[in-house]
């Protein structure tokens, strides 16, 4: 059961961050997911990221919907708020916990049933409202808790456990979220923690709305032969095209990396994410082009991986900038300025006398 | 002439029929407005069209010396600009009335009706003498009319001028241009006329105190006063008026002068699934926030509902009611959500609600809801409806109290939490069903899960019977105390009678003048307002107390009643419905129409001894 905690002794040797916290405090409840599922990697790589981010446990709010990837919440960072939702609904409570509150780190946890059936409305106005938050897709192809139906990211000619083929088009969440304008569109694989792991740091550093859709093999539902979402298929189609180191403010570049294959992002707070292009035709930053080569590839059957667009002035279009609030959170006004009193209420009322 | 001579000084009805889109509703509520300056009592109401051009509208103007808020049911004096409507619309003058229509056209239809007096005015023909092109003409034909009834009516046309600088206080040419016409109609009337009529205004004292407001606008002003902070909302009529108006005081009142950045969010949402999902989201982050929608609405936040009653998160919801079931008639005013919003979502779920009358309650309850939905943790639905949100009503003044401080419940801070061995987010400390609650940031110790999922008091997953029990049994214990904290009904119970009239929200005006019309015809009645759900105490004493009680109420299925019946211990037989469900506002006529025939049959049995049920 989630609520059962896991013992918190930790060996003194343990490495610990900046603010002095092992990985062990950025962990959560018990996982009650499959043995084997890749959601249970993802949840690890988040506790990782977050860990090596030096995160305040208390300033992450992790958000989320219903089914298997919306359980994962109460998997990681026990020191932080979580809001398991109603299904496909999370990226509303997620924009307006935001607007009362900017100053926090939004972690939505998602699925592919979640987000691109149920919530695909409200994914797509999140994309828009540029909202800030690192919004993670556990991307298995299939709804879990219901057995085993397709999700609306199945590939066509993909075959269910039970035999039945899919033949409606996926979604992919990829394009779709690149043509809607995010400034932050990375896939990765749960199965590849190096991958992973920078790339939800700098999702959590970006200063818009982040997605990171992670294929997670579904070891009950849809890890057998005929599947297009299972380990073996993944590890088979996957290519990575770019991959993003992030470096953290305090620390030098020290990395060898070749002129000319690497480019250095500056994120809002001075860190940066250093990109690798691991395909040199491959360009993260110009998101036609990146969109027609995501297609393309996928087409010969090929996932590209890593990150693969961003936008390198995301700020203009985020959520408060537009609304012009104030740094300090909504939450935060007290009500004496935010009430004009007596007075102001007989001047609001002079038109109506 | 067929038409009364008698004088009647202050206390008649105005009806004015035309297009929408034509600039009627600045010519009526200049009309209005005028009239209301002139310190006489006023109601105006608008029945208009889910239309932005060209379909019927309607505008009634009811001067009332004696201040009442409701239809009368009675049209007066009927201004027949639509030639579509117009052969209804001259039926609909009470006889010995007046009907000015547009003499430029000839209309064989007003021959018709002997008991009415017709007057002709050429408006078309006048305004195309003196103005230039054809929009303006339209526009200024509307507001010619405003200017014979200022004849008709012997209103001050420079009260008119006044007004229209204050309207047009950054194009003053149109001021000039408005004014035109305005004596084009008035000198026309009285050249034509013998003015006044014996139907007029006379200056009187009586509106001292009191403002001309929407509820929407109200009830915007409430929330700004009360520290919201984040609006969210998907566009429905009739409720939109609602975040304009708030967006319009906020970008006055709410930008930082130095900064020039806004205290507040504002976000129009995709659709209400979503609008109700940012306000719990806001509020469960620790600000004030709201949404304003209508039936159609609230169908669709249902889900979100159940999950903010279950999980325990505050919200607040205004719902303007307008005609159902379905899209129904978006414009029309009714009761219809009451069943709705007091049980909204799957599962055992009750919501407090609360039943604003006019636009000064919307004000108040407001600020209330906020107050409420934040002690209780629990969304709070205020009830309003198309005719308090959208229709101008003479209220008295709203007063702002500089000591208010808003209930924000119980949320504990950091050094709160830091004094606990441990935080558990469900368990009932105080014995009032209310738990405590942390702001996320606070502290790691602070952090906790919200889910919509079976739950312990301690705050985590369940699904263990016990376990499940003793949270949903604890909510009903909070249930209880809601009964105590939100407002009481309003009970008049000076008749001292066996006969009660129970209602609530806009229906409210037309009972208090009904009550008063069946005091003069010697039928006492007491009256009980109800203005919150769940029902306070003193409902159901009022209901053990009265013999026969007539519940009026603005729908078909008699949704106020039912809820009575079920929450309340009132047998069944001794409430009789009083429902008026066409669309249009309740008039005080229905009411005593209605009673009169319930009552004079029993009252004719009475001396023998009937019994009747």
């Amino acid at each position: 059961m989630t609520f059962i905690a896991k013992p918190k002794v930790a060996h003194p040797s343990l490495p610990k961050n900046a603010l002095g916290f092992t990985r062990r405090d950025y962990e959560g409840a018990l996982s009650t997911l499959c043995a084997g599922c890749g959601h249970d990697s993802i949840t690890a790589a988040i506790v990782e990221a977050s860990w090596g981010l030096a995160l305040e446990p208390q300033n992450v709010v992790k958000l989320s919907g219903i089914g298997c990837s919306s359980k994962t919440t109460a998997y990681f960072v026990s020191g932080g708020h979580g809001f398991n939702s109603v299904h496909g609904r999370m990226p509303s409570i997620a924009m307006g916990a935001n607007a009362a509150n900017r100053s926090l780190h939004y972690i939505g946890v998602s699925g592919d049933g979640d987000t691109l059936s149920i919530g695909l409305g409200q994914f797509c106005h999140a994309i828009r409202r540029n909202l800030n938050m690192l919004y993670i897709i556990e991307n298995n192809g299939v709804y879990g808790l219901t057995k085993g139906q397709f999700s609306a990211s199945a590939d066509v000619g993909s075959r269910a456990k039970k035999g039945e083929t899919n033949f409606q088009p996926p979604i992919d969440p990829v394009l779709l979220a690149m043509t809607l304008g995010a400034s932050f569109v990375a896939r990765s694989f749960s199965g590849d923690k190096q991958q992973l792991v920078p790339l939800i740091q700098a999702g959590l550093r970006h200063q818009g709305f982040a997605l990171i859709d992670v294929l997670s093999p579904c070891v009950t539902f849809n890890d057998h032969e005929g599947s297009t979402k299972s380990y073996a298929y993944t590890r088979e189609h996957y290519e990575p095209a770019v991959h993003a180191d992030f470096v953290p403010l305090e620390r030098e570049i020290t990395a060898d990396y070749k002129e000319g294959e690497t480019l250095p992002l500056i994120m809002h707070d001075g860190s940066r994410i250093v990109l690798r292009k691991l395909d040199a035709a491959y360009d993260p930053t110009n998101r036609t082009l990146a969109a027609a080569q995501i297609q393309e590839r996928m087409k010969a059957g090929e996932y590209l991986t890593g990150l693969l667009f961003v936008d390198l002035e995301p700020a203009q279009s985020a959520f408060h900038v537009v609304n012009q609030t104030p740094d300090a959170p909504l939450n935060s006004i007290p009500f004496e300025v935010l009430s004009p009193g007596s007075k102001g209420l007989e001047k609001a009322l002079a038109r109506y006398r | 002439m067929p038409a009364s001579t008698a004088t009647r000084i202050n206390d008649f009805a105005i009806k004015i029929a035309t297009v929408n889109g034509t600039g009627s509703a600045s010519a009526n509520s200049l009309l209005m407005k005028s009239i209301f300056r002139s310190g006489i009592p006023v109601m105006g109401k608008n029945y208009f069209p889910s239309n932005i051009q060209g379909l019927p509208t309607w505008y009634e103007i009811r001067v009332t010396r004696d201040g009442y808020v409701a239809r009368s049911g009675r049209v007066e004096i009927m201004v027949a600009m639509n030639a579509e409507t117009y052969a209804r619309d001259v039926k609909e003058v009470a006889a010995g009335g007046y009907l000015i229509y547009d003499s430029t056209w000839p209309r064989p239809a007003l021959l018709k009706r002997e008991d009415i007096t017709v007057l002709g005015v050429p408006l078309a023909r006048l305004c195309n003498e003196n103005f230039n092109g054809v929009r303006t003409r339209i526009l200024m034909k509307n507001i010619c009319y405003a200017g014979v009834l200022a004849a008709l009516l012997d209103l001050d046309l420079e009260r008119i001028r006044e007004l229209l600088a204050e309207t047009y206080a950054k194009k003053p040419q149109l001021v000039d241009s408005n004014m035109k016409a305005i004596q084009l109609g008035y000198d026309y009337a009285r050249a034509s006329f013998s003015c006044p009529l014996p139907l007029r205004v006379e200056p009187m004292s009586g509106t001292a105190g009191h403002i001309m407001i929407d509820g929407n606008t109200a009830a915007a002003l409430g929330c700004l006063f009360a520290g919201a902070t984040v609006a969210a909302w998907y566009p429905i009529t009739p409720s939109t008026s609602l975040m304009d108006a708030f967006k319009m005081f906020s970008d006055r009142m709410r930008v930082d002068p130095a900064s020039g950045r806004k205290n507040f969010a504002f976000i129009q949402a995709e659709d209400e699934l979503a609008a109700i999902g940012m306000v719990i989201g806001a509020m469960w982050n620790g600000a004030r926030a709201f949404t304003a929608t209508s039936g159609p609405g609230i169908s669709l936040m249902n889900e979100f509902l159940g999950l903010a009653y279950y999980a325990e998160v505050p919200a607040v919801i205004f719902d303007i009611q307008r005609v159902g079931p379905s899209t129904g008639m978006p414009t029309r005013t009714q009761q219809g959500d009451l069943m709705e919003c007091a049980y909204a979502s799957h599962g055992d779920t009750r919501h407090v609600c609360l039943y604003p009358s006019n636009p000064e309650e919307c004000f108040y309850m407001a600020v209330q809801a906020f107050d409420l939905a934040e002690r209780l943790q629990t969304p709070v639905l205020v009830l309003s409806d198309l005719d308090i949100g959208m229709n101008d009503w003479m209220c008295r003044d709203l007063k702002w109290d500089d000591n208010y401080r808003p209930d924000r419940g119980k949320v504990l801070g950091k050094a709160e939490v830091l004094e606990l061995k441990k935080f558990y987010r469900f368990l009932d400390l105080d014995d009032d069903g209310i738990p405590y609650r942390t702001l996320p940031g606070v502290h790691p110790k602070a952090a906790y899960f919200t889910r919509g999922s079976g739950h312990t008091q301690y705050g985590a997953y369940t699904e263990d019977s016990a376990d499940y029990q003793v949270v949903l049994d604890r909510l009903l214990r909070k249930w209880a105390t809601a009964k105590k904290l939100v407002p009481r009904a309003v009970i008049d119970a000076t008749a001292g009678a066996p006969v009660g009239l129970v209602s609530l929200g806009s229906c409210d005006g037309a009972v208090r003048e009904a009550i008063e019309v069946l005091k003069s015809r010697g039928v006492g009645v007491d009256y009980m307002r109800v203005r919150s759900f769940p029902f306070s105490e003193d409902v159901e004493r009022f209901l053990t107390a009265h013999e026969l009680l007539f519940v009026v109420e603005q729908n078909r299925d008699a949704q106020l009643r039912a809820l009575l019946t079920l929450e309340t211990a009132v047998e069944k037989s001794r409430l009789r419905s009083l429902l008026h469900y066409n669309g249009l506002p309740i008039s005080s006529s229905f009411i005593v129409e209605g009673v009169l025939a319930e009552l004079q049959p029993r009252q004719r049995l009475q001396p023998k001894g009937a019994a009747h049920g």
